[in-house]
């Protein structure tokens, strides 16, 4: 036989098949097409959103970075300008360039103001782009408390030329004019630009620079002189590569990424699985005329590749149509919702959909490979059978039941407990991931054994039709595990889902509880540089009537290494001996601080991303000094993934003679209420109303609000997973019970009622579906030990407490319980409207 | 004792327009008869079986069964009265994979709800009466078609039915086999009091009989062959 003659038997075994498939079952092959289209409609929409942001913060991030090759970043205090001349007279450096990059805080809730104040003739060399924009008249930037904003942020602020912006500096008001606004494609993103002179004198900054580009002279290696400038810079600034700069937005929300597309893969596994279910059913509706077409002289390899050519057309034309919908719905997303899909770190304006040709095709190729892998299965085990014993009469299950499935289980199940252990690769919890999709496929694959255990264990109840049904159960786990694989993969991972982000949310409120111990929060404006209270402020809203007791923090940005975000230093009130009074602690040690290190406790994410132990002493950079801290205590922040260390104020008072605060406290007096409270407060300060106010209640409810948000993506796709899923169960129940119409004939001939009939197929069904759920839920409580100990925490850097949501799960376990069995009865209801006469004609 | 079954001018066709498969035909089995239907293919010998079974309604005439109008029966009725009064025998065996042969066996009686150990009793002696006694614990799977149809010869008796329908039961077998069926059915038969219609178009299986029509045109007449010397 030539290649051509294997080509063609195979291509009209699979013309024969597919065309009938279609013709003949329809809903079936539909039901298939849309469970892939939808897994890769998910990935594709998730990847798309995701690459538009980050694609975004790419673009805006070398519009703020210009050429520079090296950009020294300080705190946002900023350091002393002298070090500009230092650098200037490096031999390696060519041109530098100082500026202060500041977040501006502005009155009320309002969000910050991204600032660049720069040096316009040194700018122009290392921002020609934004410097054209400006144009040549740069002398307008001299004049005092001027600003030009970008087009995104006049816009946002509904400002115009010549109006004031008012922004808060230390503990005063203050406003800046607005000289110019330029045109959108200068600059998409919200950007107000100074010169830096001007934002030194009018943001109290004299002296000092946060930042400053490099352009290194031709031939310099830039690798060396960022270790030559990394040993001579101040403490705390860091000498950091564009490419650091631009990855930081896709290193800091790869794990979130990751997630959500673990997500969509489980749709798409799932999709897969309904793929092996329909193709394994379908081969067993048509063994005998599979066996036919080997008698007439089709080889194995020819009906082998029919069948596996079925499953991949059905996962080619799905996963088409699955691109098309992810790229529809990821253009709706951008359009309508934005770019963070739960996640605020992924929030980017000005955000167009691209579409990439090679990840779609890659997509596309996913959903097809996975639909071919589903098919794979059946169609060998098809191919591999004898055409005789094919032909026989009622040669269904056994086929099914040969498969040896127990063993590859057992040992899939152990490598998964295994994988569990190992630490995660490249920052990446991969083990635990693999550790999931391990434990699932051995899952699945002791659900006959499992199933012919528990039915086997059943007593003959004397009842014709239970007996009948628990008969067929006990005859068919073969073909059950295949009805029932989707079910249970998609139910076990809602429930270790719904586990997992339980125990994160009963986590995240005591941490919430423990951090908002007082009646009413105090901020100067969210994640902003230029706003503090004074020392002064400070004692008069301590002074306050209606002020029981008020404690005061400050909170700043420290850079502890250049490949890394900036952590943040909590100064607080704080009695080292009862840190555990005031904060979530995980761990901490009884070992007495030593001589010359002053006590810190360090975030459980700066543990795992500087790799620190308790005990251990940790150099903390302070205004261009070095802290000698000892690692007094671990705790629990969900709050800054970037790290966070937690020191008392009296001795960063000390160290750093900065007494201003940016956060507080305020407990309220007996009888003093709410509003009265915040009135005071507002009144005894010149720039009361642009503080941040809130009651720790309410907070606490808006910090729940946003959880769920940001989770509520996670049940979409779970949702959609079990939907598909449900799809799985009414399929394969609808194939089943055609498979088995003559039975029912007969059935139906010998005596027995059509609602008996019936009732045979509800109690199989709902036997199954129970079986299923509690399969489900022991599974999905296993999975959620590993996404709550090992993925979670390798992947986000911070613990949470399992609990389980009882009410939930059981809500969830009967109405999927009613669901499935609804949906089997549906299924096999279709399939019993041919009549008895007819079904029982037919050879079985 | 009341005449098992009467077939009172029946007429059935499958579409309005097209012509009778049954032409006022008229039928009466005596208690304990063992009654042969020949045809050709399409003469409507199923469609007189499945009227016969209530299975399906004639357009005109009546099927009586011991004096019952079946047309009288809603769907429940009907299927309770098979249930109790009717064994069905097929060619393709219709015997449940998943079931043991003595589970299968049972079936009837369950679907009766005759309890232990009358249930028990009974399918062992009927077991032992269709010589499969030693494969009541296996599955039907396993077994030959021979075997097969011992099973359905036991299902179709177990509950001692008045009269038992059979459609081509050695349409599947080989001619040894099927002699051995036969003469297991007419045994059964005789020792279970119960009258029988067998359909076929195997001479040697319709001359097993007591009486042999033949089936034309829409009408039964007595057909040119005898039955064997042992079935008078």
């Amino acid at each position: 036989m030539n290649g051509n003659d294997g080509a063609r038997g195979a291509w009209i075994a699979w013309r024969t098949f597919a065309y009938a498939q279609l013709r003949e079952h329809p809903m079936q092959l539909l039901a298939t097409l849309a469970a892939i289209a939808l897994g890769v409609a998910l990935g594709v929409a998730v990847y798309l959103v995701n690459s538009a942001a980050l694609d975004e913060f790419d673009q805006a991030t070398r519009r703020l970075l210009g050429t520079a090759d090296i950009v020294v970043r300080g705190p946002p205090e900023g350091f002393d300008e002298a070090l500009l001349v230092a650098l200037a007279h490096r031999p390696a450096v060519a041109t530098v360039s100082p500026l202060l990059e500041l977040e501006l805080t502005r009155p009320g809730q309002s969000p910050p103001l991204k600032l660049l104040a720069l040096d316009p003739f040194r700018a122009a060399a290392l921002q020609p782009e934004l410097m054209a924009e400006i144009g040549p008249d740069v002398t307008r930037l001299f004049a005092p408390d001027t600003i030009i904003l970008s087009r995104a942020a006049a816009d946002e602020l509904q400002l115009r030329r010549g109006d004031e912006l008012p922004i808060i500096v230390g503990g005063a008001p203050k406003s800046l004019r607005v000289i110019d606004i330029l045109s959108g494609r200068a600059y998409p993103e919200s950007l107000g630009i100074m010169d830096i002179a001007t934002a030194q004198w009018s943001l109290q900054r004299i002296g000092k620079l946060n930042r400053i580009d490099l352009r290194a002279r031709p031939g310099t290696d830039l690798a060396t002189l960022r270790e030559q400038l990394a040993s001579v810079l101040p403490p705390g600034v860091v000498p950091v590569t564009p490419a650091i700069e631009r990855g930081r937005a896709t290193t800091a929300t790869r794990a979130y990424r990751v997630n959500l597309n673990m997500l969509a893969l489980v749709a798409l596994l799932t999709g897969a699985f309904l793929v092996f279910a329909t193709q394994s059913l379908a081969v067993l509706r048509r063994r005998a005329a599979l066996g036919l077409l080997r008698a007439l002289g089709v080889t194995r390899l020819q009906l082998e590749c029919a069948l596996l050519g079925e499953g991949a057309a059905i996962g080619l034309f799905g996963s088409l149509l699955g691109a098309l919908l992810g790229a529809l719905v990821a253009a709706l997303v951008l359009r309508y919702l934005g770019t963070d899909l739960g996640n605020r770190a992924l929030a980017a304006r000005a955000v167009g959909l691209g579409l990439p040709a090679l990840p779609l095709a890659a997509f596309v190729l996913i959903g097809t490979a996975v639909a071919g892998l589903g098919a794979w299965i059946p169609a060998h085990e098809a191919a591999g059978r004898a055409p005789a014993l094919a032909m026989k009469s009622g040669d269904c299950e056994p086929a099914v039941n040969r498969l040896p499935v127990a063993l590859p289980g057992i040992a899939l199940i152990a490598a998964g407990a295994l994988l569990a252990w190992l630490p995660p690769v490249n920052r990446l919890p991969l083990p635990g991931y693999a550790a999931i999709a391990a434990l699932l496929a051995g899952a699945v694959l002791l659900i006959p054994t499992l199933m012919r255990w528990v039915t086997g264990s059943a007593k003959r109840s004397g009842h014709a039709i239970l007996d009948i049904a628990i008969a067929q159960l006990q005859g068919s786990a073969g073909v059950s595990t295949i009805s029932l694989a989707a079910i249970i993969v998609s139910f076990s991972l809602m429930v270790a889902m719904a586990i997992m982000v339980h125990s994160f949310r009963i986590s995240f409120d005591l941490w919430l509880v423990k951090l908002l111990p007082a009646d009413l929060s105090l901020r100067v404006s969210f994640d902003s540089d230029t706003g503090a209270l004074t020392g002064e402020q400070q004692h008069r809203i301590a002074a306050l009537p209606a002020v029981a007791r008020a404690e005061f923090r400050r909170v700043r940005q420290i850079w502890l290494r250049a490949d890394h975000a900036p952590v943040a230093l909590i100064a607080r009130d704080l009695n080292p001996l009862r840190a555990a009074d005031t904060l979530p602690l995980v761990h901490a040690t009884q070992q007495p601080v030593p001589a010359g290190t002053q006590a810190a406790w360090i975030s459980e994410s700066l543990q795992d991303l500087y790799g620190l132990r308790l005990g251990e002493r940790l150099q903390l950079p302070l205004d261009g000094r070095v802290q000698q801290l000892f690692i007094a205590g671990i705790w629990r922040d969900y709050g800054r993934p970037a790290g966070a260390v937690v020191i008392a104020r009296a001795g960063y008072i000390a160290a750093s003679g900065d007494d201003s605060a940016n956060e507080g406290l305020i407990w309220r007096r007996p009888g003093a209420s709410a509003a009265a409270l915040e009135a005071a407060i507002r009144g005894s300060l010149n720039i009361g109303s642009a503080l941040e106010l809130i009651g720790s209640g309410q907070l606490r409810q808006r910090s729940l609000m946003l959880f769920d948000r940001a989770f509520a993506i996670t049940y979409a796709l779970e949702v959609i997973a079990v939907g598909i899923g449900l799809l799985g169960v009414g399929v394969a129940a609808s194939s089943s019970a055609l498979a088995r119409r003559a039975q029912f004939g007969m059935l139906r001939h010998i005596g027995m009622l059509r609602r008996q009939v019936l009732a045979t197929l509800a109690i199989e069904g709902v036997i199954m579906s129970t079986l299923s759920v509690i399969y489900g839920l022991l599974l999905g409580t296993a999975l959620s030990l590993i996404l709550v100990y090992v993925i979670d925490r390798q992947s986000f850097n911070w613990s949470i407490d399992l609990a389980i949501p009882w009410l939930r799960l059981g809500a969830l376990s009967t109405a999927l319980i009613a669901a499935s069995a609804l949906t089997a009865l549906w299924g096999g209801r279709a399939a019993m409207s041919q009549d008895a006469i007819r079904a029982v004609r037919e050879d079985w | 004792m009341p005449v098992p079954l009467q077939l009172d001018e029946i007429t059935r066709r499958y579409r309005v327009d097209s012509a009778p498969v049954l032409d006022r035909l008229r039928l009466q089995l005596e208690p304990g008869e063992y009654l042969a239907i020949m045809g050709e293919s399409g003469s409507g010998k199923s469609t007189l079986l499945n009227l016969i079974a209530g299975l399906d309604r004639p357009d005109s005439g009546r099927v009586l069964f011991e004096g019952t109008d079946l047309a009288t029966l809603d769907d429940d009725a009907l299927t309770r009265w098979r249930r109790a009064s009717i064994g069905f025998v097929f060619q393709a065996f219709h015997v449940l994979p998943y079931l043991t042969v003595l589970q299968n066996v049972a079936l009837p009686l369950d679907l009766l709800g005759v309890g232990d150990p009358q249930r028990q009793q009974r399918v062992l002696q009927m077991l032992k009466a269709c010589g499969i006694a030693a494969l009541a614990p296996r599955y039907a799977r396993e077994l030959s078609g021979g075997e097969l149809q011992r099973v359905a010869i036991a299902r179709a008796l177990v509950h001692r039915p008045r009269l038992v329908l059979a459609d081509e039961p050695t349409g599947n077998l080989d001619g040894r086999t099927a002699q051995q069926i036969l003469g297991l059915l007419r045994e059964q038969l005789h020792s279970n009091a119960a009258g029988a219609i067998l359909i076929t178009h195997s001479l040697t299986a319709a001359r097993s009989a007591d009486r042999i029509l033949e089936l034309a045109a829409g009408q039964l007449r007595p057909a040119t062959v005898e039955p064997a010397a042992h079935s008078r």
